[in-house]
């Protein structure tokens, strides 16, 4: 049912350290490498090609924050899936295929179900879901599902993909429906955040902000203060006008 | 937004042939002998179903489209579906007792014709919700295609049955009326949708990441080097180019021309069904205003590629 849960049980989802993340893409390569490997996998068309285009659930764009004072500085920005508690994508969906998990907030798409009508994309703020070009379904992120749970493999591997493979720590996964979780202590202490709060769709995922960088130009060697010959050369010039 | 043209086909044609459904519903034509009616009924439905089909041809999996009968109490989608087929089902049975004379059919023509309107309603819907797409989210979305619904469905009935007048109005003038009606909506949809943008509701890529309170936010390195899902779909420019060209096309051939075609048909006391000229004219300028709907609207996934 497209009816999304009162409730869910716990609140599995995703905290991204934007301070931390370096904007390798591993995490955008590992993701499509498993989801890949599964029995849906998400395709590419021309990969090979001068127009190469394809499904990923995890995407990284760059940007720049020019301050008002002080040099612009560039902040990695990985993207996918925020397993939102009020999830437009889920509402919109005519058949059911799209769905929300009770039992841990997960958002799903039932392939077998999905028309291909797009709908669910359109009603998400975010850009999460992608259709896949060659199977004509939509995908989305699955917070790995088929790894989380997974008991042949060993724990350090049941967290998804993404996480797993982030060289830099950037990625954290939890549940925060558990105020004691790490995720839930993460968001708390760094002011981890919510993207489009304006769109109220309560996402699960949080966000953590660069920290604060010292201020670059104060600590500029001043050349006014030159002394001894430097400083004769540079009153020797003033007078030249 | 990436204008289809399965979908520009479907929400022009559908809305014709539900609003058509809705005035022979309401007895436009009521003075055409049974077999007119009949027929007339016919191509209606054969228009709105037209549509209904067109709309098929943008899924992925069209041989599944019948699974959208069953979310209707949460998707808009779902229940323009289920509501398509049920005005369709009403219509159909009053068409057929119509004809065969039986007094029953005023109860289904009625019924038909609020399911017809509610059908339209349901498919405007299917856009205004989306609070992604500001241009979209608004009443006047809604206004909007039911203007255009009731007006071009108004001159097919009457262009079809030939009616003369409808509860004492002259068809030819109230097809006149509603044209201009539909047109002001309109206007008022699109002065409106310049004030009620993205950045006046006060989202952009600043808040879009989060990270518009340390300064300007822009885009420094695309996630992906090519075009993707997402950028054709949802960050479409190329129709946005010619827009202002377009708008004018859209009012001179659905506005001006199609109005001077009713206007000509009214004056010279011909047959309302010469009305099919401007009918024709009417849907030619709504498929370009439709393409622009689509083209014009941004969505705040194209926050995150600028």
């Amino acid at each position: 049912m497209t009816s999304l849960p009162q409730h869910t049980e716990r609140k599995l989802g995703l905290v991204i350290d934007l301070d931390v993340c370096v904007g390798c893409h591993a995490c955008v390569v590992n993701c499509k490498e498993w989801n890949t490997g599964g029995g849906s996998p998400l395709a590419d068309v021309d990969a090979y090609g001068t127009e190469p285009s394809g499904a990923w659930l995890n995407r990284i764009h760059t940007f720049e924050i020019s301050p008002h004072n002080g040099p612009a500085q560039i902040v990695h920005f990985p993207k996918s899936c925020l397993h939102c508690e009020d999830a437009p994508c889920v509402t919109v969906c005519p058949t059911g295929a799209s769905y929300k998990r009770s039992k841990d907030g997960i958002v799903l798409v039932d392939e077998s179900l999905c028309i291909g009508c797009g709908l669910c994309a359109w009603a998400c703020p975010y850009g999460a879901r992608e259709m896949d070009p060659v199977e004509k379904v939509m995908k989305k992120c699955t917070l790995c599902v088929d790894r989380i749970y997974n008991e042949n493999l060993v724990a350090e591997d049941r967290v998804p993909a993404c996480v797993r493979t982030c060289p830099a720590n950037a990625r954290h996964f939890g549940d925060f429906a558990d105020p004691h979780s790490d995720v839930s202590r993460m968001t708390r202490e760094r002011g981890g955040y919510d993207l489009l709060p304006e769109m109220g769709t309560k996402p699960v995922n949080k966000y953590l902000p660069p920290r604060a960088k010292a201020k670059a130009n104060e600590s500029l060697p001043q050349t006014a203060q030159a002394t001894g010959f430097l400083s004769w050369l540079d009153r020797a010039l003033e007078r030249l006008g | 937004m990436h204008p289809a043209v399965s979908v520009i086909i479907f929400t022009v044609l559908s809305g014709a042939g539900f609003g058509a459904i809705f005035w022979l519903g309401i007895g436009v034509g009521g003075d055409a002998t049974p077999l007119v009616r009949f027929l007339a009924a016919v191509v209606a439905a054969g228009i709105s179903v037209a549509g209904l089909v067109s709309s098929t041809f943008h899924l992925g999996h069209p041989e599944r489209a019948w699974r959208a009968f069953s979310q209707w109490r949460t998707s808009w989608l779902s229940r323009e579906g289920v509501l398509a087929v049920a005005t369709l089902a009403a219509f159909g049975a009053t068409a057929l007792l119509d004809f065969t004379g039986s007094s029953a059919g005023r109860w289904a023509a009625g019924l038909a014709a609020v399911l017809a309107i509610t059908t339209v309603y349901s498919t405007a819907m299917i856009y205004a919700q989306l609070k992604t797409v500001p241009l979209w989210n608004r009443w006047l979305t809604a206004a909007s295609f039911l203007g255009f619904a009731l007006s071009s469905g108004f001159t097919l009935a009457a262009a079809l049955t030939g009616a003369g007048t409808f509860h004492g109005i002259s068809a030819t003038a109230a097809c006149l009326f509603l044209l201009c009606a539909a047109w002001v909506i309109k206007l008022w949809w699109t002065v409106d949708g310049k004030r009620d943008t993205l950045s006046s509701r006060g989202i952009s890529t600043g808040n879009a990441t989060g990270l518009g309170g340390q300064g300007t936010v822009r885009l420094f390195e695309g996630p992906h080097s090519g075009e993707n899902y997402l950028t054709r779909e949802m960050v479409h420019k190329i129709g946005r180019k010619h827009a202002g060209k377009l708008r004018l096309i859209a009012v001179v051939t659905g506005l001006l021309a199609a109005g001077f075609a009713a206007a000509v048909v009214h004056l010279s006391g011909l047959s309302s069904r010469w009305l099919a000229v401007s009918l024709i004219l009417q849907l030619a300028g709504l498929f370009v205003e439709r393409w622009l709907f689509f083209a014009e609207a941004k969505h705040t996934v194209s926050l995150y590629y600028e």
